[in-house]
């Protein structure tokens, strides 16, 4: 399979590298969908750490409500992180990956496009999870739009800030702790302003300057994120 | 021919030599400038009409402020011109950097919440600044922690610096967090466009405390930067030449 991967993606047989993203994101959508421990992990894990606060807390609705952007944005945090794992794992390890910086095409793009789908495969699926989480934690339906657009727009940016962190631990033996020492630092900006957007949506007030925060540093994610994973990448395969 | 001097900086046993002919330099002005400063600091200085003798912890807490995002990002631009140039010294300059950041730092942190206590009645309070600096420390650590997981050093110098260079984002979010955000912790009065806004009686100690702990960083960057050099060019001939001598 990734010996294919140079061949199928060279620039000769792919001139658009929108079209070289395309087949990346195609492919790592099949994978996942014929696998699904990458969608489905993620999602129970973000479950039980809900589950964990009512029970270390109080189950009294009204409190349960008070810490709810807090308990979603950590439980959400944590998810995302767990599945940084599935990002470059596999491939890494089957030579995909360096196929992939051996194809010609811009590895930073093909990288962006690998992210994109991670973020489709599990920060999409923890967004449309998380309303229900609330639910469960009091909080009235009337939030779910802001829930929904702040955690979508959050896990995004926590993907491509993780895609570099992710990259740089490639060669470490279980770097799992290391990489969320290395992630999470960089990512409690998207946590701050994601729990407030959040808070205010609970609380019925306009969430949108909030978003707007969270969506430049997703801006500023896709920008330079992928760069630095490349490089990151590369690193690793020398 | 002008820059031959730039060129001998990537050449470690030149600069090893270097860095053991300045040690002295630095660590003796240093000492010097430091205990001058210290007594300025703690005795001459008159105590502040609000926070009274208290406010002293300022001389200690601003300079290992100063210093924590300047080691922080000699260690960044070390890190990029290794990466860039792949000059092995500058990777040696970024890794000695990281623990000495990481102790100004926790310094910053330690000296900032004895002295948060008495004026804001609490050793720590979930403000910005604070978290952001807070966030460097977890920084210096991920640095030092993913360093530390690479058994081949040229790949821990490769993949520590681009972590380095990410990093970089924090400084300016400590820097303007004071006044971006609504903060408890008060804004500039020295790292500032114009006029200080502090009493030349207190400024000319302060100073004197950062030119200090500036000249303590560089000799213990170099006392560590040659230790560097020293383990990882331990198989090199010209070890023995420099240890026999």
């Amino acid at each position: 399979m990734s010996a294919l991967a140079t061949a199928v993606l060279s620039p000769a047989a792919v001139s658009s590298p929108l079209d070289a993203a395309r087949l990346v994101v195609a492919r790592d959508l099949k994978l996942a969908f014929r696998n699904r421990e990458q969608i489905v992990q993620p999602l129970a894990f973000f479950a039980i750490v809900i589950t964990l606060f009512p029970l270390a807390t109080t189950a009294e609705l009204s409190r349960l409500r008070e810490i709810a952007p807090g308990a979603l944005w950590v439980a959400a945090f944590l998810a995302a992180l767990l599945a940084l794992e599935f990002l470059f794992r596999d491939d890494s390890q089957d030579g995909t990956l360096e196929q992939y910086a051996l194809s010609g095409q811009s590895l930073t793009w093909l990288i962006l496009a690998k992210t994109a789908t991670h973020w489709l495969l599990t920060g999409v699926p923890l967004a449309l999870v998380s309303p229900l989480a609330a639910g469960a934690l009091g909080v009235p339906w009337e939030a779910t739009p802001g829930i929904l657009a702040g955690i979508a727009l959050g896990s995004f940016a926590l993907s491509l800030v993780g895609a570099i962190g992710a990259a740089l631990t490639l060669g470490v033996k279980r770097g799992g702790v290391l990489l969320s020492v290395l992630v999470l630092p960089l990512a409690v900006p998207v946590l701050i302003f994601g729990a407030r957007a959040t808070q205010l949506a609970i609380a019925g007030q306009s969430y949108v300057a909030a978003l707007e925060l969270l969506a430049a540093m997703a801006v500023l994610g896709v920008t330079l994120a992928p760069l630095a994973a490349a490089a990151a990448v590369r690193i690793s395969l020398e | 021919m002008a820059w031959t001097w730039f060129h001998r900086l990537g050449s470690p046993p030149y600069v090893y030599r270097l860095a053991q002919r300045l040690t002295p330099w630095f660590a003796w002005s240093a000492g010097i400038i430091l205990i001058g400063a210290t007594f300025d600091a703690l005795v001459l200085a008159p105590p502040d009409y609000q926070q009274g003798e208290g406010y002293r912890m300022l001389f200690i807490h601003a300079p290992s402020a100063w210093m924590s995002t300047m080691v922080y990002t000699t260690m960044a631009i070390a890190a990029a011109v290794g990466l860039i140039w792949r000059i092995k010294v500058a990777h040696a300059v970024a890794a000695s950097c990281a623990t000495l950041g990481a102790t100004f730092t926790a310094a910053t942190l330690a000296t900032g919440m004895l002295w948060g206590k008495p004026m804001w009645g609490a050793y720590w309070v979930w403000d910005p600044r604070l978290t952001f600096e807070l966030v460097l420390l977890f920084l210096y650590l991920g640095y030092i922690g993913l360093r530390a997981s690479f058994d081949d050093v040229q790949r821990a110098d490769r993949a520590s610096a681009v972590l380095a260079i990410v990093g970089v984002i924090d400084v300016p979010l400590i820097h303007y967090s004071v006044v971006w955000w609504n903060s408890l912790h008060q804004p500039a009065s020295v790292m500032k466009l114009g006029t200080p806004s502090i009493a030349p009686v207190m400024l000319i100690p302060l100073l004197a405390m950062f030119l200090g702990c500036t000249l303590y960083f560089a000799a213990l960057l170099l006392t560590r930067l040659r230790g560097e050099i020293l383990r990882r060019e331990r198989a090199a001939t010209w070890i023995r030449e420099v240890l026999a001598s």
